[in-house]
């Protein structure tokens, strides 16, 4: 890609944050959304969230892991086990963290 | 900028930015990852910085950056990044009502500015619009803490990219981030329910192009939802099954529904 084509592509990038952040927040007329649209709307934004998350957990290279030697596993384990006794995010971070880097570093999993 | 002014003396706005700099750690080294992923496919430092400071999404970045590198067409990378970003049209409708009674412009800019943090801990905080309790001074101290948490770190990951060592799982700092917050919106049973549905369709369907098993995953758990929610018989049974999941094995729970 030439630098040209960098910029236009970022530039596109950066007006679908912007229509994507504001799509519902555009229109000044009151909005009616179907019963239904609206009691599913309460499941989307955790389902993104998790759709998100697990594959970076249990998968690599876009296939399911088939090891247990893998240090993610464990320092999601841990970050659990932290947030069911506490509940802070931070402790989650820094708790998962401090499993993650040991296991890799030492054991390369 | 009156009105800013005012919304920065508002208590909520200590409160929001508090919040938020409890989580910032982990926007921080997601964002540092994110700088230096950009320099390290090749960018250029100025077009790096452009891209940090303007598309201003993690996600959508990390997964346009890969296929600019090998040169995908820019429609395909802009359809991806559509994609990946789907779930903020979901967010913005959930917005509105706390939005809407501000001119056109501003809620544009808010809408900007509202990354995922700034959604989970605002949801968490204020279940229902009102006026008069500080909520959108809430949003921007959340605002300010998060695009800076981002920012900082994602510049100077771009201009150290050849110095920072990432190979001991740096990276994973961010999927921890979010765990955290998926965690702390499992309200219900039958939210996480959906969300167990969500995580294992994103596994089945991540062969999709264009990261299209988010949509796949978002799909079926609104679905799943749907039916937890509407009055139909599957969903009853697993209404039922998640009302008292310790003693009822799936005959049982037929039972009661009738």
């Amino acid at each position: 890609m030439s630098n040209w084509e960098v910029f236009i592509t970022i530039v596109g990038l950066a007006a679908i944050t912007v229509f994507t952040r504001s799509f519902f927040l555009l229109s000044d007329r009151e909005l009616v959304l179907p019963d239904w649209v609206r009691r599913g709307l309460r499941y989307a934004p955790l389902a993104a969230l998790a759709a998100v998350l697990v594959p970076e957990v249990v998968m690599s290279q876009g296939h399911l892991i088939d090891t247990w030697k893998d240090a993610r596993i464990f320092a999601v384990a841990a970050s659990t086990g932290y947030f069911i006794w506490r509940r802070g995010i931070l402790g989650t971070i820094l708790t998962g963290m401090a499993v993650l880097v040991p296991l890799r570093l030492w054991l390369g999993w | 900028m009156t009105s800013i002014r005012a919304a920065m003396r508002h208590p909520q706005f200590r409160a929001g930015a508090k919040d938020m700099l409890g989580v910032s750690l982990g926007i921080g080294a997601w964002g540092l990852v994110t700088g230096v992923a950009m320099v390290k496919s090749g960018m250029s430092i100025p077009l790096a910085l452009l891209m940090s400071l303007t598309v201003f999404a993690g996600s959508a970045q990390l997964a346009a950056v890969p296929l600019m590198a090998v040169g995908t067409p820019i429609w395909v990378i802009w359809a991806t990044a559509l994609c990946v970003n789907l779930r903020f049209i979901i967010f913005s409708a959930h917005w509105r009502p706390f939005f809407m009674h501000l001119p056109r412009m501003k809620r544009i800019a808010l809408g900007y500015f509202s990354a995922d943090l700034n959604y989970v801990l605002f949801m968490k905080r204020f279940p229902q619009a009102r006026e008069g309790e500080g909520q959108i001074a809430y949003f921007l101290g959340g605002s300010i803490v998060n695009w800076a948490a981002w920012q900082f770190p994602s510049v100077v990951g771009i201009m150290l990219a050849d110095v920072i060592p990432t190979h001991w799982g740096l990276g994973f700092a961010g999927v921890l981030a979010l765990l955290g917050l998926t965690y702390s919106m499992l309200s219900d049973r039958s939210t996480t329910f959906a969300a167990v549905i969500a995580g294992g369709a994103a596994v089945a369907a991540f062969a999709l192009p264009f990261r299209l098993h988010i949509v796949v995953a978002i799909a079926a758990a609104v679905c799943v939802g749907l039916m937890i929610d509407g009055s139909g018989g599957a969903g009853r049974r697993i209404r039922n099954l998640l009302a008292d999941p310790g003693a009822q094995p799936r005959g049982d729970a037929r039972k009661t529904a009738a």
